[in-house]
C-alpha cells in the first residue's frame, strides 16, 4: 500500500513537471513561428493626406468657356469618362454652367455682367453630411475619413437612390455601355459598366500617390485644392483673404467646394 | 399482363436515353488545364504568394485588395516574404496583369474549365490581345 502511494506521488510529480515545460515550450515554439512574417497592408508614403479636403476656385481667374474646357478635358481623359453624343447618357464628373443655375438660391435680377455671363465649374461637393451616403443602399457610396465621398463601383447597383438624394446633381448614370464612347482609354483607370452611378472622386486614386488632383493641375492656379481643417494651407489663405460662396449651403449638407467670385 | 416484352424494351431505351450523356462522353473529360505564364512571370518565379496559396485564394486576395484601396486608400502589399507590390489588377507594370498580361492564355483558362465568370474585365481594362 505505502509502495504505490509512493510510486503514484512520483508519476504525478513528473507528470507534473512535464504539464509546466509546455508553456515555456509553447514560448520557444511560437519565438520561431514569429520569424515568418505576415502579410501586411501599407500606404503609399508619398500620398497626401488631409484631415479635410476642399478646393477653392477661384472666378476671377478665367473669362470663358475657353478657358474651362481642357480642365473638364483633362478630368474626362484620365477618368474614361465617355462622350455621349445623346445629351441624356450624358455623363460628367466636372462640368460648367450659368450662375442662375448653379447658385440657384443666389441669383437675382441685377447680378453684374461679368457673374452673370460667366460659366461657373461644377462637380461633386464632397459634402460634409452627404445625402448620397443616407440614401445608398449598399453601400456603394461612403464618405472617407478625409472627407471625400467615394463610390465603390462594384457595389453599385444602380438603383440611382443617390442621384435623387444628390441636391447638386453631380451624379450620371450610365445607361449605355460607356466603353464604346471612350475615344482613347487610359490604361490606368477602370472604365464603368452599364447600369451604375459615376461621380467625381477628387481623383482620390492621384492623392493616393501624391498627385493633385488632375483638374486642379490643369486650371493655372485657378483651382486649389487643400486641408480645410490646417490653418496654414493654400485654402485656408485664399478663404482667408477673399469672400467665397457655396452652392446651396442652406440645405445643410456642407459643400466642401467653395467659389471666389 | 402480357405487356412485359414492351414494358422491358420500353425501360431499357429510357436507362440508354437518360445514360446517353455519360456514355457519349466516356473518355473524353477535358484534361485539368495549365495557365500558360508569360516570360515575365516565369522569371519572378513567386506570385504575390506562393503557387499553390495563390491558385486557392487568388479571388479571396483580389476582394481584400479591392476593399483596402478603394475604402482606405491603402495600395502597398508588402507579402510575406517582405516583397512589395502595388496593390493594382489592371494598372502599370506592377499590376497582376503587368505580369500575367494574357487573359486568354492565364484567367480564361481556368475559368472556362470551371466555368466561372467573373466580370472583372467589363470595367478593368484588359491588356490588349496581340500581346501574347
Amino acid at each position: 500500500m505505502e509502495n504505490s502511494r509512493r510510486s503514484f506521488l512520483k508519476i504525478a510529480g513528473i507528470s507534473a513537471l512535464g504539464l509546466g515545460t509546455k508553456p515555456v515550450l509553447n514560448v520557444f515554439a511560437s519565438g520561431e513561428n514569429s520569424e515568418k512574417r505576415e502579410a501586411e497592408i501599407q500606404k503609399n508614403p508619398a500620398a497626401l493626406k488631409a484631415k479635410r479636403w476642399a478646393m477653392v476656385i477661384d472666378t476671377r481667374k478665367y473669362e470663358s468657356e475657353e478657358d474651362l474646357k481642357p480642365i473638364v478635358e483633362a478630368c474626362n481623359k484620365i477618368h474614361n469618362i465617355p462622350k455621349h453624343t445623346n445629351k441624356r447618357h450624358e455623363i460628367m464628373w466636372i462640368w460648367f454652367d450659368e450662375f442662375k443655375y448653379v447658385f440657384t438660391n443666389q441669383e437675382h435680377e441685377f447680378v453684374d455682367d461679368r457673374v452673370k455671363h460667366l460659366p461657373f465649374l461644377v462637380l461633386c461637393n464632397h459634402c460634409e453630411k452627404p445625402a448620397c451616403v443616407r440614401a445608398c443602399p449598399t453601400k456603394a457610396t461612403f464618405k472617407r475619413d478625409d472627407g471625400i465621398v467615394l463610390m465603390d463601383f462594384h457595389r453599385c447597383i444602380g438603383c440611382r437612390f443617390c442621384m435623387a438624394a444628390c441636391p447638386y446633381g453631380s451624379r450620371s448614370f450610365n445607361f449605355r455601355d460607356p466603353r464604346p464612347f471612350i475615344k482613347e482609354e487610359n490604361k490606368e483607370f477602370p472604365t464603368r459598366m452599364k447600369g451604375v452611378v459615376e461621380k467625381c472622386n477628387l481623383c482620390a486614386e492621384r492623392l493616393a500617390v501624391g498627385k493633385m488632383p488632375a483638374c486642379a493641375e490643369a486650371s493655372n492656379g485657378a483651382i486649389v485644392v487643400g486641408d480645410i481643417y490646417d490653418s496654414e494651407s493654400e485654402v485656408r489663405k485664399l478663404l482667408k483673404n477673399n469672400y467665397a460662396i457655396r452652392r446651396k449651403p442652406e440645405l445643410g449638407a456642407g459643400p466642401a467646394i467653395y467659389y471666389i467670385v | 399482363m402480357n405487356d412485359k416484352s414492351k414494358i422491358i424494351a420500353g425501360l431499357i431505351i429510357f436507362v440508354i436515353f437518360i445514360t446517353f450523356p455519360f456514355w457519349y462522353n466516356m473518355g473524353k473529360a477535358a484534361p485539368v488545364p495549365e495557365p500558360k505564364l508569360t516570360d515575365k512571370a516565369k522569371l519572378e518565379k513567386e506570385c504575390v504568394e506562393p503557387k499553390q496559396f495563390m491558385k486557392v485564394e487568388h479571388m479571396q486576395i483580389l476582394d481584400v485588395w479591392r476593399e483596402s484601396v478603394v475604402r482606405n486608400a491603402s495600395r502597398t502589399y508588402v507579402s510575406k516574404t517582405g516583397k512589395k507590390f502595388n496593390m493594382s489588377l489592371a494598372s502599370g507594370d506592377d499590376s497582376c496583369i503587368g505580369c500575367h498580361s494574357s487573359k486568354v492564355d492565364f484567367c480564361d483558362k481556368c475559368h472556362n474549365y470551371a466555368s466561372v465568370r467573373p466580370y472583372c474585365w467589363t470595367c478593368h481594362i484588359e491588356p490588349p490581345k496581340e500581346k501574347k
